[in-house]
């Protein structure tokens, strides 16, 4: 795969956030060319709208962003388009906008999105934001253009959690999908693991070993608070949020192992939902809310299985090499990622649930944790480079891969939050 | 064994401070001047301090745990790779454990399992937990309470040994002991 882009995303934030990189290797086949022309007086908003756009767009693999001369005067979304001249550079799809402060110190976005080949105009939003909405409207206007052009809704304003060790210090942070904005919201000195989102977006859930034995907590992103889920006698790990986002999947050693339960989002409500002498975990709810994926070793080596939300007899999904654990199921129920260890080497796979193929997507060796984004096309896990734990993002289809790496410490537990409305 | 020695070492030096105030004879004390006109002297008695010597450990069962010459200041036991049967070489410490529990029913134990790095951080978690399980069946079945013992998991979260080799997995593959006040 050829290293298309190095691209820093240079952000600097009080305390001691780390800095993520992403570094794309590998790009889609099929890449739509967009002209994507400097907003008029953007200017004003740094880094400048125009950028942050183009940089969503290629780091999906379905876009590339033609190189344009100095145009003056610079066309807006109330100039008229002559696509010939367009079309004559190239580009299947052009995307002009204008900057302009408003009296109240906030600023207006106007922009419009041409289809150059059919010679139409695919409409446009106007936003006014502060200095501070910089990124957040230019991933607006990128999903926008992604999904004009894909069908398809982008990721670009989605979030993602993960936890950094830096020493002994373990801190789990949010960050937008591409790795800016980094906030803290946890900190400890005991080691956090297993962060899942609520299909809301608003709570994660995680696991924390603070009082030196796992405990589940849900945790508030909006003001802050958290509280315990489950602190059973034993072990409480992996939480599981199931579709509703009333009840979770877990895992408690309560009667004995490592065993399935289901438990209201309030703590109340235990159950268990399935009964082995193996070690059953990583639950995860089907998007129908029908089945639960989990590893269970219960035929000698971890492989996963899947039974009914409701309980019942497990079905065998994973067959082929000794080692197939942390299921993922895609967005649309289709497919599902999962590690497979292969010649001592530990891999996302992908298993398409209808065909019974299964691809390895990475050239890694050390994945672990894979995450879907919230529209299928990505899938983001931990993994190790240079003895440097980092997050790489893979496409479900293998083509486009990415890494983002902090500048200090190690980088894990990845979880891609839902679409936020 | 040495654990139950302790009490009867600590009982016999109780007695034989306890004798030696009773050789004390009273009068035994010089005369003093001052006693009251008219009537005898009366004799002054003082008793000596009694000496007590506490030997190593102070009474407390509890002091054993934390000394290097007693087998229950010993608090880890290794699993091979992919096993989780308590090995032979392992079986005195928990059975010194196991009767410590049993002889102490105030004490409290947390037994917190770990698995080496390689594979799903929540198997690993498993792993752990199999492992503490079974060292707590085996201080069960040797007659600690069920109430005493909570078996927990740190799966691979907190290593020994931070090398990537088998030599360092080898030391994280294991149980650690903890009993009430040392978590």
């Amino acid at each position: 795969m050829m290293r298309l882009l190095l691209l820093a995303v240079f952000l600097w934030l009080p305390a001691a956030q780390a800095q993520l990189s992403i570094e794309i290797t590998g790009a889609g086949a099929q890449r739509i060319p967009i002209a994507i022309v400097p907003f008029a007086g953007e200017s004003a908003l740094p880094p400048g709208i125009s950028s942050i756009v183009r940089t969503d767009l290629e780091r999906s693999g379905f876009f590339r962003g033609l190189e344009l001369p100095p145009i003056s005067p610079e066309p807006t979304e109330a100039t008229s388009v002559n696509y010939a001249e367009w079309r004559s550079r190239l580009a299947d799809a052009l995307l002009v906008g204008s900057v302009q402060p408003r009296p109240d110190g906030r600023f207006e976005v106007r922009f419009r999105l041409h289809d150059v080949v059919k010679q139409q105009a695919l409409g446009g939003i106007a936003y006014t934001l502060g200095r501070e909405q910089v990124r957040a409207t230019a991933h607006r206007i990128s999903d926008f253009v992604y999904e004009k052009l894909t069908g398809e809704k982008g990721v670009f304003s989605t979030r993602i959690a993960y936890v950094v060790k830096r020493g002994n210090r373990y801190e789990l942070q949010i960050a937008d999908y591409d790795g800016a904005n980094a906030e803290t919201a946890l900190a400890s000195f005991e080691p956090i693991i297993s962060p899942v989102w609520s299909p809301d977006g608003k709570r994660v859930a995680y696991v924390s070993f603070e009082n030196k034995k796992p405990v589940v907590y849900i945790h508030s992103l909006l003001d802050g608070k958290r509280r315990v889920l489950a602190n059973f006698k034993g072990s409480n790990s992996a939480p599981a949020w199931a579709p509703d986002g009333n009840r979770l999947a877990v895992v408690l050693s309560r009667e004995g192992g490592s065993q399935l339960f289901l438990i209201n989002a309030d703590g109340s409500g235990v159950r268990r939902l399935a009964s082995s002498t193996a070690i059953d975990t990583e639950p995860r709810f089907s998007p129908d809310g029908q089945w639960i994926y989990f590893t269970s070793d219960r035929g000698g080596s971890p492989q996963i299985y899947r039974m009914s939300a409701s309980g019942g007899e497990p079905e065998r999904i994973t067959f082929t090499g000794s080692y197939n654990v942390s299921p993922r199921i895609s967005p649309d129920g289709k497919t599902l990622a999962y590690i497979a260890r292969n010649d001592n080497k530990f891999q996302v796979a992908l298993l398409d649930l209808a065909s019974r193929q299964v691809q390895i997507l990475t050239d890694s060796d050390r994945d672990e944790s894979p995450s879907f984004a919230p529209n299928g096309r990505m899938i983001i896990f931990a993994t190790v480079i240079g003895e440097r734990g980092i997050l790489s993002a893979v496409s479900a289809d293998g083509r486009v891969k990415q890494r983002l790496s902090a500048t200090a410490g190690d980088v894990r537990e990845p979880a891609w939050g839902p679409f936020i409305e | 064994m040495r654990a139950t020695l302790y009490p009867l070492i600590a009982a016999s030096l109780f007695i034989v401070a306890g004798c030696a105030t009773q050789e004390q004879k009273p009068g035994e004390g010089a005369p003093v001047e001052g006693a009251g006109p008219g009537g005898k002297p009366r004799a002054v008695e003082t008793k000596p301090v009694p000496r007590v010597e506490t030997g190593k450990p102070s009474g407390s069962p509890f002091a054993a745990l934390k000394d290097p010459g007693s087998i229950l200041s010993k608090r880890t036991v290794y699993f091979d790779f992919d096993k989780f049967e308590v090995k032979d070489e392992y079986r005195p410490l928990v059975e010194a454990h196991a009767k410590f529990l049993r002889e102490n029913p105030t004490a409290k134990m947390l037994i917190q399992g770990n698995a080496d790095e390689r594979g799903s951080r929540e198997y690993n978690v498993g792993l752990g937990q199999r492992r503490s399980d079974s060292v707590k069946k085996m201080l069960t079945l040797l007659g600690a309470r069920e109430s005493q013992i909570e078996a927990v998991s740190l799966g691979e979260e907190k290593p020994a040994c931070s090398e990537h080799n088998e030599e360092c997995w080898a030391k994280n593959r294991r149980d650690d002991m903890l009993y009430n006040g040392e978590y």
